[in-house]
């Protein structure tokens, strides 16, 4: 790499700075004694406190929570098969335009996705609320699932599913025992994707809730029409730290795993010379 | 006439009219929309047989082992195997494993785990299990490894596992799909044969199928050359070797010398000629003026600067155009007058020779009468 010129070292604290000054200001702010957002008065962690006590911000968490956990497994299940017959039935007609629809959502202004499902459930008369927002995050997540998932397929070696068919397990079996468990790290993120993208979504959720099933984000921006007030800084920095520390943990387990597995092979490898330099007795072959 | 091979050969359940086939490939087809991968091909394979699918690439041969596994369904014809249809049978019903090119080891699996997978799926209680894996490990000398993951192993190793793997079930037919490709060349030699005493102890069928004629010839008892879905010659080594019924397999396995020529008619009998000024009787009438050519392989000419003597041996003059020395025998290109070149090896059997053949010497290259093979077409 080169050195660290100045100019190198400005257009990264720059580029930083535009990207994570709002946060730190939201976070330093969060924990202000003063009632006032912009007028800082000294370090406390009270608005922390008041958050417990606020009963409709709790309520909102644990709509949120539930819609998450619920749209993000439906979409995992969904995206995973979505993801598993594009990639296997390479050839079937209309592929092009059926892959096309799976990411066409990923570009799809959400006001747009919001409002079809809006009419959609007037038209079939279902009532709006919690299931209907799981709903709609199921709709919207699922082509991310199937878009992570795809490119794990992409390099998934299919000759260890014909070993396993012809080692006697069925295509059931199979899924189960190899399949899955081969692409598993890519449908957990898939997952977590689809639940972190459920979990901050305002758009969609706004169209598709009704009464009675207010998500977070939902709550938060109604109350801060009303006046930006510290408790509000205090949940979107807890927010702010379940995301992140979710994203640390990801990256890291899969940075553990990389390593270990190089370490493996260059270890096998190093074996693999010396005994074919100097065989011992066992492994000689005859 | 002198038997073919170098070596007698006890195994010969194709000799006999009365043996059944175990594996019968009836009039298969098998297209991938247009292409035709497998044409119209008949083929029988015997118990205890080591058989080797031997082509270039997309010969087919890899398609006729994936329609055996249970992979790939015949688009017309049938396979029979043990005298039973195998058509519209999965892959996971089917008496035969196979060992595939890439291994295939289940990467989430330790060696153990991969060993055992396919008792798991026919119920086999746990003991057994236990048994049959560490037996396997033991066949395979890898009891060592037994805990490790696939990626903790080398190329041997793995490739040693996934034999174990594919004959845990004690399978009728082993099917190895080009099962050392992914070895180096010393590991190869040793490991074809620990395949073949393998096979032997067992008592297995085995279809291999290889690009690589030294691996085919070294390890079966007989060889099917493929080219474009077709079989073009099912026979032992040393019949491909030294009876190819075609150029293309001529060419094919080991290298040759093709001299072309023309039948001709002599005392009303059909005799091929050379432009070399060479004649040989031909063994049937063909019409005159056909092209024909005759095949001769390098080992079996020979260099001398004396005109060589003796019935019917065949000489030409030439002139030693290239030396290529390989340590154990020497390959002389020889320019023939015609300009054609011919290749004759000969074997270093001494160490150093009195008076040794040079660049540009004229020198007479002569072959048996039996030695040439008369190919037509």
């Amino acid at each position: 790499m080169g050195r660290w010129s100045r100019f190198n070292v400005a257009s990264i604290a720059i580029g930083f700075a535009f990207l994570y000054l709002p946060i730190v200001l939201l976070v330093v702010y969060s924990f202000n004694e003063s009632r006032l957002v912009t007028v800082w008065t000294g370090f406390s962690t009270k608005w922390y406190g008041t958050l417990l006590t606020n009963q409709a911000l709790l309520d909102a968490a644990w709509v949120t929570l539930r819609v998450g956990v619920l749209s993000a497994s439906a979409a995992t299940v969904l995206g995973t098969l979505a993801a598993l017959s594009l990639s296997r039935y390479s050839e079937f007609r209309g592929r092009t335009l059926f892959s096309g629809m799976i990411y066409a959502p990923l570009v799809m202004p959400e006001v747009i996705t919001g409002l079809s499902m809006l009419l959609l459930f007037v038209a079939v008369g279902l009532d709006r609320g919690f299931w209907t927002v799981t709903l709609a995050h199921t709709t919207f997540t699922m082509c991310f699932v199937a878009v992570v998932v795809q490119s794990r397929l992409q390099s998934f070696d299919r000759s260890i599913e014909e070993a396993a068919m012809d080692l006697g397990a069925t295509p059931v079996a199979t899924f189960f025992q190899v399949t899955l468990p081969v692409i598993l790290p890519a449908v957990l993120s898939g997952w977590v994707l689809a639940f972190t993208l459920s979990l901050d979504d305002l758009v969609i959720a706004s169209f598709a809730s009704g009464p009675g099933a207010t998500t977070l984000p939902m709550r938060i921006y109604s109350q801060v029409r009303l006046g930006v007030t510290p408790e509000i800084n205090a949940i979107c920095t807890i927010l702010i730290g379940i995301v992140a520390c979710g994203v640390l943990i990801a990256a890291l387990v899969t940075r553990r795993r990389e390593l270990q597995r190089q370490r493996d092979e260059r270890a096998a490898f190093a074996e693999g010379m010396s005994r074919a330099i100097n065989p011992p007795p066992a492994a000689a072959g005859g | 006439m002198k038997s073919l091979g170098i070596f007698r050969r006890s195994f010969a359940p194709w000799a006999d009219p009365n043996a059944k086939p175990f594996i019968s490939f009836r009039n298969v087809t098998k297209r991938f929309g247009d292409f035709t991968a497998v044409d119209n091909l008949s083929l029988d394979i015997y118990t205890r047989e080591f058989f080797a699918l031997l082509g270039g690439s997309g010969c087919g041969k890899s398609t006729l082992l994936r329609m055996l596994a249970g992979f790939e369904q015949p688009t017309s014809g049938e396979i029979m195997l043990d005298g039973q249809s195998l058509s519209g049978i999965p892959p996971y019903r089917r008496p035969v494993n196979m060992m595939f090119q890439s291994y295939a080891l289940f990467p989430h699996m330790s060696v153990e785990k991969n060993i055992a997978f396919g008792l798991k799926q026919d119920g086999m209680p746990k003991t057994e299990i236990a048994e049959r894996v560490a037996q396997m490990l033991k066949l395979v000398k890898l009891e060592a490894f037994a805990a490790r993951k696939p990626h903790q192993l080398s190329g041997g190793q793995r490739q040693r596992v996934a034999l174990a793997r594919s004959l845990a079930k004690r399978p009728k037919v082993l099917l190895l799909d080009e099962p050392l490709g992914a070895l180096d060349k010393k590991l190869r030699e040793e490991t074809q044969f620990e395949l073949m005493d393998l096979q032997y102890e067992l008592g297995l069928t085995f279809v291999v199928v290889t690009h690589d004629q030294e691996e085919a010839m070294t390890m079966s008892d007989r060889i099917a050359v493929m080219s474009h879905g077709r079989v073009i010659q099912v026979a032992t080594p040393a019949e491909i070797y030294e009876a190819p019924n075609s150029r293309f397999v001529a060419e094919f396995i080991g290298d040759v010398n093709m001299i072309e020529g023309k039948v001709a008619l002599e005392d009303g009998r059909s005799i091929l000629r050379t432009a070399e000024g060479i004649s040989v009787a031909l063994p049937e009438t063909l019409a005159e003026g056909q092209s024909v050519a005759l095949a001769v392989r390098p080992e079996k000419l020979k260099v001398s600067r004396q005109q060589p003597e003796g019935a019917g041996v065949h000489a030409m003059r030439g002139e030693i155009w290239d030396i290529a020395y390989f340590g154990d025998m020497t390959v002389f290109h020889v320019k023939l007058p015609s300009g054609k070149i011919v290749k004759a090896s000969s074997l270093n059997a001494t160490r150093g020779v009195e008076d040794p053949f040079g660049y540009d010497e004229q020198i007479w290259v002569s072959f048996e009468p039996q030695a040439g093979i008369v190919l037509k077409g």
